[in-house]
């Protein structure tokens, strides 16, 4: 019994349509956590696809950042930009994708004070899904950011030794970091009230993370203690790997270390963030 | 067939001093509608989010179908629908999307989760806003899609939050029709509200709360007949008739009846009202004229007014009389 269209318009609730669809009594089986992660993140990307301007962070920082280092640092620190870029944009890289990490928090904090959320909590599936596809979704834009990174570093004069295949394998780690990364900032915004405290709070942890580290500079000028420092991290190792990736030499103890505290950080951030999310009023 | 759908007992749930639900008894049966009736911060999406498993409950017990919200949660969320107070679809994708992102996570598979996407969105008049994003949607149609997105798998029970506060009353009818199309397919529909009306055009049974607390439990019927069927007013032509005319009217109706600020008018807390048409027969016989008179349902004032003794805070009305 189909009710043409224009009927429709004329009386929107037809006593036929619903009686059949609701009727429709299919209970299909519940889908697996890998397939309602991914659902999520087709969200994710739907959301991108209607609010572009969610990327703005991933297209102009990573330029901004690329083109102010390089101008700004590279006569100083390496004797001149060409040769400063080589050593810099691989650390860029990591800096850009580890800023807009920050943005899953911020963005997250937004979502889940919306009514969709309730509705999400209120399925039966996998209850890390919403959050795992949010970030999944993300992954999305850290390819971008780190495609615009790249491509402005090859035509500013950025050379990779390493190749093709050196760049994709350290993208591909720099992908698997950040996703393990964002469980931090997903448990700030669930601890924290609002978007703007979830920024401050990233800001502040973010800035001595990127700053102290082997991304600008090579840490051999800095006091001892603050090498010690930087020694411990993560970010330094990350940078090693993805700037030795890109130029073709493989660190493998390197690798190893960005891997491990990559689980570790999902180890440690992921449940703590489910108890969260549970508890979420 | 006596099955209760939802059975809560002594629920309770605080946010720090607040409590929001202080002790909540229910007892659903399965099929029809059960209306939660209660004034703003009474309680009601406090009660829905702890049965729909949002919200742990600080004590007491709840079971939806016959399984516990806590130890059994994926159970209960297997079996139920939500719709929230508030938009409880994504407002940037569009209703289709919408849709089919549910069927997808329901288990759906891509080309039967469009058609059932499609299905929902025409048996709810909303085919033509299929594509735009929900955002753009009015308040009547976002209502829509809204409880179109809790029926993507056919739930036995259905939660409506406040499915038609602000909706204008084509809109709420639209609404309404829907919750009669559901129960006629033998779901169970919980719907909370703050108008009388709505309870009593709905829902089988009613109960009424207040600062967390069941404070009267039956059908519209029996509620009503605790509060009166509603104000009788009455204005005469001849102001200096109106003495008479309350006479005779607190004869028929045998109920007190008060003179108004207007000289000629007259009004009663009836309640019969199968005496109404009696005293107004009896009026003209007198040879009262009576140029005007109008039957009230009660408010949700009167009827907090007379189960509390208190007016329903936060629900301004402007009847001061
Ligand atoms: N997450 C929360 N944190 C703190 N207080 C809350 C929270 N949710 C509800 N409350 C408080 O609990 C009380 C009951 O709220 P609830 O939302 O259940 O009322 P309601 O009956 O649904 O009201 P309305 O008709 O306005 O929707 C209110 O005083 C409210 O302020
Ligand atoms: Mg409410």
């Amino acid at each position: 019994m189909n009710a043409t269209t224009a009927e429709q318009a004329s009386a929107p609730v037809t006593e036929d349509a619903l009686r059949s669809v609701l009727l429709a009594g299919e209970r299909p089986s519940r889908p697996g956590p890998v397939l309602t992660s991914l659902t999520f993140g087709w969200r994710a990307l739907l959301k991108i696809k209607h609010v572009p301007e969610q990327l703005v962070d991933v297209t102009i920082f990573p330029i901004m950042f690329t083109l102010m280092f390089t101008y700004l640092f590279g006569g100083a620190l390496a004797g001149s930009t060409q040769e400063y870029l080589q050593f810099l944009l691989p650390g860029i890289l990591v800096q850009a994708n580890v800023m807009i990490t920050m943005n899953t928090g911020i963005t997250l904090n937004t979502d889940i004070q919306k009514g969709v959320f309730d509705r999400f909590r209120s399925l039966p599936v996998w209850r890390p899904s919403p959050l795992v596809g949010a970030l999944l979704g993300d992954v999305m834009r850290y390819s971008i950011g780190s495609a615009i990174v790249i491509t402005l570093g090859l035509v500013l004069g950025f050379r990779p030794e390493g190749g093709a295949v050196g760049v994709v394998l350290s993208v591909v780690l720099l992908l698997v970091f950040s996703f393990c990364l964002s469980w931090l900032w997903t448990m700030l915004s669930l601890i924290l009230r609002t978007p703007n405290s979830v920024a401050g709070v990233s800001m502040m942890v973010m800035f001595p993370l990127t700053f102290v580290s082997n991304i600008f500079v090579d840490p051999k000028t800095m006091p001892g203690w603050l090498q010690a420092v930087v020694e411990v991290n993560p970010i330094t190792h990350l940078a090693t790997v993805v700037r030795g990736l890109m130029h073709g030499s493989v660190p493998a103890g390197e690798i190893g270390w960005v891997l491990v505290s990559s689980v570790l950080l999902v180890a440690v951030f992921g449940p703590i963030t489910m108890v969260l999310y549970r508890n979420k009023k | 067939m006596g099955r209760l759908a939802i059975e809560t007992r002594a629920l309770k749930k605080s946010f720090g001093k607040t409590h929001a639900v202080a002790g909540v008894d229910l007892a659903v049966s399965a099929g029809g509608v059960y209306g939660v009736l209660g004034p703003n911060g009474a309680g009601k999406t406090t009660t829905i989010r702890m049965l729909a498993t949002l919200l742990r409950p600080d004590a007491g017990e709840a079971q939806v179908l016959g399984y516990d919200v806590v130890r059994d949660a994926q159970a209960v969320r297997s079996r139920v629908g939500l719709t929230g107070q508030f938009a409880s679809v994504d407002e940037d994708l569009t209703g289709v999307e919408n849709l089919l992102l549910l069927a997808r996570l329901l288990g759906y598979s891509r080309r039967r989760g469009r058609e059932r996407a499609t299905d929902l969105l025409d048996a709810f008049g909303l085919a033509e806003a299929a594509d735009r994003q929900v955002k753009k949607y009015s308040g009547g149609m976002r209502r829509r899609i809204d409880i179109a997105a809790s029926l993507v798998v056919t739930p036995e029970l259905i939660f409506l939050d406040e499915p038609t506060t602000g909706l204008d009353p084509r809109s709420r009818n639209q609404v309404w029709e829907i919750v009669r199309g559901m129960v006629a397919e033998s779901a169970t529909v919980l719907l909370t509200t703050q108008y009388l009306d709505e309870a009593d055009q709905l829902a089988d049974r009613i109960a009424v709360i207040d600062h967390g607390k069941v404070i009267a439990e039956g059908s519209s019927g029996e509620l009503k007949a605790s509060v009166g069927a509603g104000s009788l007013h009455v204005r005469l032509r001849a102001p200096e008739q109106r003495a008479e005319a309350e006479r005779v009217l607190a004869g028929v109706l045998e109920v007190p009846v008060e003179p108004s600020a207007d000289p000629a008018a007259l009004s009663a807390r009836i309640s019969d009202p199968e005496r109404v048409a009696r005293a107004l027969a009896e009026l003209s016989r007198s040879g009262i004229d009576v140029t005007e008179f109008a039957l009230g349902q009660p408010s949700l004032d009167e009827v907090f007014l007379t189960l509390t003794g208190h007016a329903a805070e936060e629900t301004p009305e402007e009847d001061a009389a």
